[in-house]
């Protein structure tokens, strides 16, 4: 085995500062910051401001809010920030589905600037016309990527813009009085939003499962549609990366019961120039800006869901739209059919001005470029990969995959005992992690890589290394495999199912957890 | 075709390709595109714009076009209305722009244990000043948090009916109404002409034991401090309904918290807390309750909670309930969970920890003290009139100007020849409301900045 290529493997260390919450930080009287105080020029009587407030509504105690220097607060963040690993710090190909790219410094930049940060959603449309343009253009490009008509940039995440379309989708049939279609059909490898979103919004959902080849068939879907389709919400490539080939068919089928067509392109990171929503024939579609145009993961969010729809639907999209009158760039909100509001103002501004610079540093040739080395890494590591023994690729057994790939490590934990859940532990002691998979696992022992363009051959070789290594550790050192991480910023949790889900003990706070917890209470008070 | 090599990709660099397309036996990428039929294939490049290779002239390109923007750094700005202009501490900026929260998403709570851990401070420091035990990682925006509050109220109490505030951001409603419309009926409380609070009298008449839930915000839209919260609240639990606030967390470091006069949700927004403005892309909602399963299995967000190591005196963090989720049971779930807004909820937890309870209550004070100069000195101005005078404002308060002879689209066009941003006009958009606008006035706002716009008002209404 070569460990060679997995440089320092054993000497890494990530940060561990063992940090205590901020409630045992800090002593009563110290100030972090101090806010604007009243301006002394304004007169007495607006001075007393208790006169202003009813007595009924003035708070009678104050928060019980930390009182902490603010030289310890930086550096009690700065300290947890070290407790990460982002696509900043690793190749994190191993956050698959998330399409984790390189974000570039220069989009930063761009997005803080006070031009876009101290605007006020509602400012006169004149004075804002700069980033009217980037929306308006930002909504072209998706436009032209996708094969769309139209654009919303509204929706905070991929979740939400699939909300979206499914909104649409019933304002749609409602429109044309068929309000009784109440299905959705989707597939149990697209994302659990694309089951879960049209749920919320009343459908009955229909969830097809995989057949040899890692998709479903066409008769299956056949037995699913019926007069009460209201659409499909699908993605393609799944997330095994098997690209459906017969998904015009799927399209099709759906078209001729009356449904519309929804693609989830959560994976359109291997698609970029080379295959489109449009020639597949669907209605909506909608894109992740913070997957496959590179703006920021943020912890988690803040993001952007581009909904695009077909001429059909334009009408429906949520106001207010970028229109562009040949002189000015406006918003309009006279769209009677729009379902209206899907979030607050129109978005989230700064990632649409990464996505547009991001796309402005590629062009067309270099978006295909982005896909084709995305998937070139992919299978590139699919072959570094398959040669661990205990791991295989279900479905499709020899064929490329597009831009990611669903392992399974089944082999091994059969053998060892040891599967992706401690695996996923230890991986962490490599500085990396890897996503399993939704729920529920179809490919047992699930583990999911997705290399995006953003790595180069070194860290695919370093990362199928270390996978490498793994395994063998699992085989003749399963003690380190199953006490890991060991090089974490916390050692292995214990009694996580009664702290998570006994609600005597959870404490999803601070006070909860000194109200639950009397001896951890003694100990902080002891301190204090 | 030529040869570019991208900075952002590392296997464009040609010997790098070759050597993996070598390892793989193949000619090309296109080989590994064979699962693609031929007809789903784009038979043509995209038509987009000429790229901007270098970074220089992308950075200049970007900002070129951005200068086109004022911002509210060379205007002087009054408006709110849902998204609020307040000093964001420089440590806030210092902390959300650390690559290694901004490029963090989900690992796992080993390898991202510095995101839980200030996720979990974050709910802590919310819990505290709402005065409530369950505070969720935040939903996109506070529009969504009260949509799905009001969901939350339904499956809690079995009940379809939400009465809501008649003072509500219409926008807000639109959402709610959108989203909540196939399973919840909506009533709608008529605010007392008089003083902007609930017509109390409209809302007995209205709550039955059909009522899942009266949904209202303090302060409400037009600013005006709800002084009958417990009021309000008693009925509505008369009736075995349950009582839902919309409040923004910077109010309340003066403002009672909803649940001490029987809020049993608060919602709302966190962009107040330390986030800047961006055009309104700072949004983040928070939701908060008791910790009753009752309630906690109904959140559709995840909840971080704390975990014991295997080390005495190790903190780890999990996932709290995480079974009601879409995550674990796709359309079975609550909802559904997935990317929202952390970032945000990392950002006001900076700002919370920063400010503490003394500059939570100064920033209340201020506020407070020059909205009230602002009122004072505007309502002299001939033309110009407070809406509600009798009533207690927080940092919103709206004019009324149709004894000005101009309606508020003219005076707000006058004003922007000033360079000021005058407020959001209602006009139409609410009963009794013909020519009026949403004032708002912070912390940041001076005594000279009030004069100002009083002197503009002077002038432009003559």
């Amino acid at each position: 085995m070569n460990h060679d290529s997995a440089p320092s493997r054993r000497q890494y260390h990530q940060a561990r500062w063992n940090e205590p919450i901020l409630y045992e930080l800090g002593s009563p009287g110290e100030r972090g910051v101090l806010p604007p105080g009243v301006d002394p020029a304004i007169g007495a009587e607006a001075q007393n401001w208790e006169a202003h407030i009813p007595a009924s509504m003035r708070r009678k105690r104050p928060p019980n809010l930390p009182e902490i220097s603010q030289v310890e607060i930086l550096r009690h963040y700065l300290r947890l920030s070290q407790e990460n690993l982002g696509a900043g710090f690793i190749p994190d190909f191993g956050m698959a589905t998330s399409t984790m790219k390189y974000n570039p410094p220069v989009n930063e930049k761009l997005a803080g600037s006070p031009k876009l940060t101290a605007l006020h959603p509602l400012q006169p449309q004149e004075t804002v016309q700069g980033i009217l343009e980037i929306m308006y253009k930002l909504g072209q490009f998706l436009a032209e990527i996708s094969g769309m008509d139209k654009v919303s940039l509204q929706p905070r995440a991929g979740s939400q813009a699939i909300y979206a379309n499914i909104a649409m989708m019933r304002a749609y049939h409602a429109k044309r009085g068929e309000g009784h279609r109440d299905e959705i059909i989707t597939t149990i490898f697209s994302h659990p939003s694309d089951a879960a979103a049209p749920s919320a919004a009343g459908y009955k959902i229909i969830t097809l499962y995989p057949e040899e080849r890692g998709y479903p068939s066409l008769q299956a879907l056949k037995a699913a549609v019926s007069e009460r389709t209201a659409g499909l919400f699908i993605t393609n490539p799944d997330d095994t990366g098997i690209f459906n080939p017969h998904i015009r068919d799927f399209v099709d089928l759906v078209h001729a019961a009356g449904g519309l067509c929804a693609y989830d392109q959560a994976n359109a990171n291997g698609l970029l120039g080379i295959a489109r929503a449009r020639e597949a024939g669907f209605d909506l579609c909608h894109f992740n800006l913070h997957k496959t145009f590179s703006t920021p993961h943020a912890s988690g969010g803040p993001a952007t869901g581009a909904s695009c729809v077909t001429q059909a639907l334009a009408s429906f999209l949520p106001a207010p739209t970028v229109e562009f009158d040949g002189e000015r760039y406006y918003l309009d909100y006279n769209r009677p059919d729009s379902i209206g509001k899907i979030g607050q103002f129109y978005g989230v501004a700064a990632n649409f001005v990464r996505a547009y610079a991001w796309i402005m540093a590629h062009g067309a040739e270099g978006l295909r470029e982005a896909a084709s080395v995305a998937v070139l890494n992919n299978n590139y590591l699919m072959k570094k990969v398959l040669e661990i023994p205990g791991v295989t690729a279900p479905y499709e057994a020899g064929q490329p995959r597009i831009e990611q790939v669903r392992y399974s490590w089944e082999g091994l934990a059969q053998e060892t005992g040891l599967g992706v859940e401690e695996l996923a532990r230890r991986a962490a002691d490599y500085k990396m992690h890897f996503f399993m998979s939704h729920h529920p696992f179809v490919v047992p022992e699930p583990a999911t890589l997705e290399p995006t363009e953003s790595y180069s051959k070194r860290d695919l070789d370093e990362y199928a290394a270390a996978w490498a290594s793994m395994a063998d550790e699992a085989r003749h050192q399963p003690d380190l495999v199953r006490e890991a991480p060991h090089h974490a910023p916390i050692h292995q949790m214990r009694d996580q199912e009664a702290w998570l889900t006994d609600p005597d003990k959870w404490a999803p706070t601070w006070r909860a957890y000194r109200k639950k917890h009397a001896q951890a209470v003694e100990s902080v008070d002891e301190m204090a | 075709m030529k040869e570019l090599t991208y900075p952002y990709i590392p296997n464009s660099a040609p010997r790098a390709k070759q050597a993996m397309l070598t390892e793989l036996g193949v000619e090309d990428c296109e080989a590994l595109f064979a699962a693609i039929p031929p007809e789903l294939r784009l038979k043509r490049t995209l038509d987009l714009p000429e790229p901007i290779l270098s970074e220089f002239h992308l950075e200049k390109h970007v900002n070129q076009i951005l200068s086109r923007n004022t911002s509210t750094e060379e205007a002087l700005s009054f408006l709110g209305s849902g998204c609020y202009q307040h000093y964001v501490p420089a440590v806030c900026d210092e902390i959300n722009h650390r690559s290694e929260f901004l490029t963090a998403y989900s690992g796992r709570a080993y390898e991202d244990h510095g995101r839980y851990q200030a996720l979990f401070e974050y709910a802590s420091m919310m819990g505290e000043l709402l005065d409530m035990d369950v505070v969720n990682l935040p939903t996109y925006d506070g529009f969504q948090a009260v949509a799905t509050s009001m969901r939350m109220a339904a499956n809690i109490t079995g009940r379809k009916e939400i009465l809501v505030s008649r003072a509500i951001h219409p926008d807000k409603l639109s959402k709610i109404r959108e989203y909540n419309g196939h399973i919840l009926e909506f009533a709608f409380i008529d605010f007392d002409p008089q003083n902007g609070e609930i017509d109390l009298g409209a809302l007995e008449q209205a709550l039955s034991s059909r009522t899942a839930a009266v949904y209202f915000e303090n302060p409400n839209f037009f600013g005006v401090i709800e002084s009958q919260g417990a009021r309000i609240s008693e009925l509505v639990h008369r009736q075995g309904g349950l009582s839902i606030v919309g409040a923004d967390p910077i109010s309340l470091g003066i403002l009672a918290p909803p649940a001490t006069y029987g809020a049993d949700i608060a919602c709302g927004d966190i962009q107040s807390l330390g986030i800047h403005m961006q055009f309104g892309g700072g949004h983040a909602g928070y939701i908060a309750t008791r910790d009753d399963p009752a309630y906690v299995l109904e959140f559709p967000n995840r909840i971080y909670g704390l975990v014991p190591t295997k080390v005495p005196g190790e903190y780890g963090f999990g996932e709290v309930a995480f079974e009601r989720t879409s995550f674990m049971a796709r359309e079975n779930g609550k909802e559904w969970v997935g990317t929202m807004a952390n970032l945000w909820a990392i950002t006001a937890s900076v700002y919370l920890a920063l400010m503490g309870p003394q500059g939570m209550a100064e920033v209340g004070q201020t506020i407070t003290a020059h909205v009230q100069y602002a009122i004072q000195t505007l309502s002299k101005i001939k033309g110009v009139a407070l809406q509600f005078p009798k009533s207690g404002h927080f940092r919103e308060f709206v004019l009324d100007f149709s004894r000005s002879g101009k309606s508020v689209a003219e005076v707000n066009r006058a004003l922007l020849a000033k360079n000021i941003f005058g407020g959001y006009d209602l006009s139409g958009k609410f009963p009794g409301f013909t020519n009026h606008a949403a004032y708002c006035v912070t912390e940041v706002h001076t005594k000279a900045d009030i004069d100002r716009l009083a002197q503009a008002f002077a002038e432009v209404l003559i």
